[in-house]
């Protein structure tokens, strides 16, 4: 026999070459991609240095794409459109509001640009298309693929819409992260054994508050609540305001307002630093603008603005039967969380300081590079965390005789594909019904039918020729695709189903408890289930020898092979012991021997008749 | 139920560990898989599971799941030299036929 030797545990990352995996946020307002390099999780700047692109794209007439700040700055340019994923036009409210020629289109909403029609998928491409770019000059091209975050709140069609804009770019999603999820793993809290965080979450347009239970390295999002009208750029307009009022001007034309708007933004951040900030400027009209604005002064007027925040807050915690004193941690999100009074105001209602040691327009991207450097394969001896999925229960396929073959194991982690090979088992049989089961037990019986499909079109071939691949597949959703292909005519058939839908964990536990008990029953089956297989095989072979070259057996050995071919089926059909069988399938063998050794030499007569030796190809 | 390993299994089970820097013995398993039916599997352990069980012999330490040792009971782990070949072999004695490339049994 072979001999073994000893292998590496399955669980333990085989030795490999680092393989790089990205993490992307595609933002309402910018995008950022984000890698592991030496244990670290750091965002990739472009050539100008900068992490955060603008997620604006903008279609020329003349046929180029312009993304990010070379279109930010430009009229016309799509702007927000993660707001229009996966919506149908009248799914979107105040589409008044959006400064975009939307059409009705076919399910999802459509975008008018100088280039034709597009859909939100295809301008989300560009986007992800733009940071995969910037990724490549950084790292090269072999990157597996990305994580891409996306609200928490998002809904099937969403991510759908999401994942489609990524395989337009080309990019290989590994998995769709929630944001509050991925901002929690950039700052490790999956490394606590269990506890309840808040993800304060205050972007460029939008507000988010999400409320996050981890519990056995896994997290769950237990409320979100938010503003989808909220963010950084209204405190700059309340700046804008108190800039009108103070400086008493008419009121200004386009340019001037996108001037002002930009000063506001420039004390807005100025006062993260400085007690006061000095907006000066001159107007096309002449006018000059000089005033002086103070901390408190911008703290009092956009005080309104944080109380709508705290609001969110408080009918999450609501949501999740929870008051402030229950969470364990804040962790603070996006570039408007720098402003200091949110902080002040965040720590006062929580009564704990928030986590600001990241970057707060990065910590998503962070998280999300994390997870993807995971998913790679790539883990460091000292990173035993692990927030990964697994199959609860082994996946299969029922066998000649309902044996289950495995084919996924249990506790394999998501995404995994494992194929296996199958031949058929009867002469000329041109059709296969693959049934998938679930389960760790060895009689199909005893497992869990999950789905069942043919496939046709199998050339006629004698039995054991045919090769049909089966491929299993379960993505990071836990979607399973079960692939059957023959191999020498291609034909092809697969089905999809959710395998862990409806099996709560308890039943998955009382599964794996009767596998254990039963296992000394179910060797015992499975050892009758193939001796009565290997009967049935032979008895098939028999009856297909006898019908080709009966004529070479006498009338007495043929009543002797016709005894044992009913004592084999006999016992297949009702003895219990796997002995009886085994007995009776040898005896028909024994008796049939003759019969074959007359049958190949007849064979290798007709292949020699008529032919001379010059003729025959020898081995040389 | 016992599983043991041969004199010559266990120094070469103890240098493998030895030269591998960690881990607290080997894993004997079955799977189903081959084309008769199981195949044998043999891997470094560095913690054991549940349902897992655990021989001594020979100063090495076997684990065994629950599910394996029904087909695995009474089997002797040997560690041999064919030509130029060496390596483990399952000496099982539930094991009833194995296939022509030795890489799968049945029971």
């Amino acid at each position: 026999m072979a001999l073994l030797q000893i292998a590496e545990p399955q669980d333990a990352a085989a030795p490999h070459q680092h393989r790089w995996a990205l993490g992307i946020d595609l933002g309402t307002t910018h995008s950022l991609v984000a890698v592991v390099r030496n244990g670290a999780p750091e965002c990739l700047p472009d050539e100008d240095g900068h992490c955060l692109l603008p997620s604006v794209v903008r279609y020329e007439a003349d046929g180029a794409v312009r993304i990010g700040h070379e279109a930010a700055a430009q009229r016309g340019a799509i702007a927000s459109v993660k707001r229009l994923m996966g919506r149908g036009y009248a799914d979107i409210p105040n589409r008044e509001s959006i400064a975009l020629d939307l059409l009705e289109g076919d399910g999802m909403v459509r975008l008018h640009t100088a280039q034709g029609v597009k859909t939100p998928v295809e301008v989300s491409a560009r986007i992800l298309g733009a940071l995969a770019e910037r990724a490549r000059a950084s790292l090269g091209d072999d990157f597996v693929g990305a994580v891409i975050t996306v609200p928490a709140y998002f809904d099937d069609a969403q991510r759908q819409a999401t994942k489609d804009a990524a395989r337009l770019a080309g990019i290989h999603v590994l998995r769709l992260l929630n944001e509050p999820t991925a901002a929690a793993l950039a700052y490790g809290l999956d490394r606590a054994a269990e506890g309840v965080f808040a993800i304060y979450d205050l972007g460029g347009g939008t507000f988010d508050l999400s409320i996050l239970r981890l519990s056995r390295g896994l997290f769950e999002v237990i409320a979100t609540h938010g503003d989808s009208a909220l963010g950084g750029d209204d405190f700059d307009h309340r700046i804008y305001c108190w800039m009108l009022e103070q400086a008493r001007i008419a009121p200004p034309c386009p340019a001037d307002i996108a001037r002002m708007m930009r000063a506001a933004r420039a004390a807005k951040e100025a006062l993260t630093q400085d007690e006061r900030a000095r907006i000066a400027l001159t107007l096309d009209s002449g006018e000059a603008i000089d005033l002086t604005l103070t901390r408190d002064t911008f703290f009092a007027m956009t005080s309104l603005l944080l109380e709508k925040t705290l609001a969110s807050v408080r009918a999450a915690l609501r949501d999740a039967n929870l008051a402030a004193n229950d969470i364990d941690g804040v962790v603070l999100v996006g570039g408007a969380t720098r402003m200091p009074h949110v902080r002040r105001a965040v720590a006062e209602f929580f009564g704990k300081e928030p986590l600001v040691d990241l970057n707060p327009d990065q910590v998503v991207a962070l998280g999300a590079a994390r997870q993807a450097n995971i998913l790679a394969g790539n883990r460091d001896a000292h990173e035993d965390w692990l927030l990964l999925d697994v199959i609860p229960l082994s996946l299969g396929v029922e066998m000649l005789g309902g044996l289950a073959e495995k084919i996924i194991p249990r506790n394999a982690t998501l995404p995994v594909a494992r194929a296996q090979e199958f031949t058929t088992a009867r002469d000329g049989q041109t059709a296969m019904s693959i049934h998938v089961v679930q389960g760790e037990r060895e009689m199909v019986a005893d497992c869990r039918s999950l789905a069942r499909f043919e496939l046709r079109g199998i050339p006629p071939m004698v039995a054991g020729a045919a090769r049909i691949r089966v491929t299993f597949q379960v993505d990071a959703d836990g979607l399973l695709t079960v692939r059957a292909r023959e191999e020498s005519t291609g034909v092809e058939a697969n089905i999809s189903v959710q395998p862990s839908y409806g099996l709560t964990d308890t039943e998955i536990a009382d599964m794996l408890r009767a596998s254990l008990a039963h296992a000394a029953d179910d060797r015992d089956a499975r050892a009758l289930a193939e001796a009565r297989l290997e009967g049935e095989q032979l008895l098939a072979a028999t009856a297909s020898a006898m019908a080709a070259d009966g004529d070479l057996l006498s009338a007495d050995e043929r009543a002797a092979i016709d005894q044992h071919c009913a004592a084999l089926t006999d016992a297949i059909a009702h003895a219990q012991d796997t002995v009886a069988v085994y007995h009776a399938t040898e005896a028909l063998a024994s008796a049939t021997e003759a019969f074959a050794a007359r049958r190949m030499n007849r064979s290798i007569r007709r292949a020699l008749a008529g032919k001379n030796i010059d003729e025959l190809e020898l081995p040389k | 139920m016992a599983i043991t390993v041969t004199e010559a299994a266990a120094r070469h089970i103890e240098k493998s560990l030895a030269r591998r820097g960690k881990g607290i013995g080997i894993r004997l398993g079955v799977q189903t898989s081959g084309c008769s039916g199981m195949a044998y599997k043999l891997e470094f352990v560095d913690v054991t599971g549940e349902d897992d069980q655990v021989f001594e012999c020979h100063g090495v330490r076997i684990v065994v799941d629950g599910k394996s040792l029904v087909y695995l009971d009474g089997t002797e782990l040997d560690f041999v030299r064919e030509g130029l070949n060496e390596g483990f072999k399952f000496n099982n004695p539930n094991a009833k036929s194995q296939c022509g490339c030795g890489e799968s049994f049945s029971v």
